[in-house]
């Protein structure tokens, strides 16, 4: 089976330099992929070179076996910054609406199964009622909604999203969580950046990054003590309900749980 | 009596329902361009090439060639030039945008100034010559603009991405450059044909003026479009009435008109924050 999106010897950074090399990964249909790090660690620009945003460095990164951005109606990407986003005049179905075009192309026709699609992530993310309401009378956290519901409007077989759960209370993580496992189970694969253990722990398999690989594979299997010191420079333990950080490296101020 | 002036100027006058009909079709043509030059925060280099016309427009008038031909060859040469600057030194665009808006500028009052029979013309390349349109010149501005608006019709999926994020429109299958390119192409058209009516300083403040104001209460860039276009229209039509009765230039009566309209439609909005669009949260 042609693998979502699959790297050998990737090395990917900026203008020629290596942020991170050597990455190899294969994302099957249906799988979770989280990449995982503190700030700068390359998350975002793994995430990027995988969406066909920026060229790899050096080895081949494919998507449904081809080069990235060869398949735009199968890829739905969001980014971490709409910098103009703010001062447009846009309402919210407008902006949701805009994942179609990759499928439509310059001339293609919007029809009913377009808007259906619309309608739905509008209404998964919880702002179907703010359908008319302008982009730039949001909150941080609508926003961050918006923007979640217009990926999953593109109705793409892999979806890569940077920090989606940045901004979301509580009920809208619940919200996006579960509609990710819905994506997965229906055969979709997603991979997304975050430096939020807990959600990495959710995810079928993590990738720990801090300027290299720290680790790759199951993400149970992964999420040790030591992976997650060399990837944040902190220790962490398994508890119910999730990994809490307990120490930092080199810190001599006791084990302190949080 | 008042009907009498707000309408007998154009009545009595064909030159000045051509300037009319031509001031008309460049509201129409900046309305377009200038709501995603005020989107996409294009100003500057809006600017520059309105700026950097002027020594082509010098060098064909020294061969005994159209203008606008010249001014074309100076937006292109423009174009291209700040391309190759941010391209090949690092450098940020605004910095090879300046770097050239300066250059070009310069270059054209230097070889404006070694003709004194260019004196005048320097004059009217500036600020234009908008009651001295003749009936060809409308048909060109009409072109250039059904132009405008269909690559904007064309285009407005790409431009709309491009607007929001030029990430989105990449990753949609419309590369960013190319969209970039053709958005250029269509400020340069813009300034090219217009400079002629109102010159190559005040076809910024066209380009800006109204599609800035248009932006302080559209909520829909088609209504941003249409409103920018609407106000640039009647910026026209009062800067005529203006130059008419008061014997003041009428390209910058127009250009003055348009900003006079921003300011009030701000201090309007501030004023009563119901008409604008609303400040940001407004939803939560």
């Amino acid at each position: 089976m042609t693998a979502a999106a699959e790297a050998r010897g990737l090395s990917v950074g900026y203008q020629g330099e290596a942020v991170v090399a050597d990455i190899g990964f294969r994302l099957e249909p249906g799988q979770l992929l989280a990449l995982v790090g503190s700030n700068g660690s390359g998350k975002t620009t793994l995430l990027k070179t995988i969406a066909g945003l920026l060229p790899p460095v050096a080895g081949a990164i494919e998507v449904f076996g081809g080069r990235p951005l060869s398949r735009p109606a199968e890829v739905a990407y969001m980014g971490q910054f709409h910098p103009s986003s703010f001062m447009l005049p846009l309402r919210v179905h407008d902006v949701v609406r805009m994942a179609r075009f990759a499928r439509r192309g310059l001339f293609g026709r919007l029809g009913a199964g377009d808007e259906r699609a619309v309608q739905e992530a509008m209404a998964v993310m919880g702002v179907d009622k703010l359908s008319h309401a302008p982009l730039n009378a949001l909150s941080g956290g609508q926003r961050q909604r918006v923007f979640l519901a217009q990926a999953f409007a593109r109705d793409a077989d892999l979806i890569l999203l940077d920090e989606p759960a940045a901004n979301l209370d509580g009920a809208a993580r619940g919200i996006y969580r579960r509609h990710l496992r819905s994506l997965t189970e229906a055969g979709r694969s997603v991979v997304l950046a975050t430096h939020d253990i807990d959600e990495a722990a959710e995810c079928d398999r993590t990738m720990l990054l801090a300027h290299r690989v720290v680790a790759y594979g199951v993400s149970a299997e992964i999420l040790t003590q030591k992976a997650i010191l060399s990837t944040f420079g902190m220790v962490g333990k398994y508890q119910e309900g999730g990994i809490v950080i307990v120490e930092r490296e080199h810190g001599h101020d006791g084990c302190q749980d949080h | 009596m008042i009907l009498d002036s707000l309408v007998t100027p154009f009545t009595a006058n064909a030159f000045m329902v051509n300037a009319l009909l031509a001031g008309v079709l460049v509201s129409i043509a900046c309305g377009i361009v200038g709501t995603f030059v005020v989107l996409r925060g294009l100003a500057f280099i809006g600017d520059a090439l309105a700026h950097g016309v002027l020594p082509g427009v010098a060098i064909a008038m020294l061969l005994g060639l159209p203008g606008m031909l010249g001014a074309a060859a100076g937006a292109l040469g423009m174009i291209f030039g700040i391309g190759f600057i941010t391209r090949r030194s690092n450098l940020s665009s605004d910095t090879a945008i300046g770097l050239l808006f300066v250059g070009m500028l310069a270059l054209g009052v230097a070889i404006v100034s070694r003709s004194h029979a260019f004196s005048g013309d320097l004059v009217r390349i500036l600020f234009g010559e908008i009651l001295g349109i003749r009936a060809s010149e409308l048909v060109t501005q009409l072109l250039a603009t059904l132009v405008i608006a269909a690559l904007a019709v064309v285009c407005h999926r790409p431009f709309l991405l491009l607007c929001f994020s030029p990430e989105q429109a990449e990753v949609s299958g419309f590369p960013p450059r190319r969209y970039h390119a053709v958005m250029l192409l269509m400020i340069a058209l813009t300034v090219v044909v217009s400079f002629r009516t109102v010159g190559t300083l005040l076809v910024f403040g066209m380009l800006l003026a109204p599609a800035a104001s248009a932006a302080l209460f559209s909520r829909k860039i088609i209504t941003m479009v249409l409103s920018a276009s609407g106000i640039g229209a009647g910026s026209v039509y009062a800067g005529l009435l203006a130059s008419y009765h008061f014997n003041i230039a009428a390209g910058a009566a127009i250009t003055l008109a348009a900003s006079t309209v921003f300011f009030l439609l701000l201090a309007l909005r501030q004023l009563a924050p119901g008409l604008g669009v609303p400040a940001r949260g407004a939803a939560r």
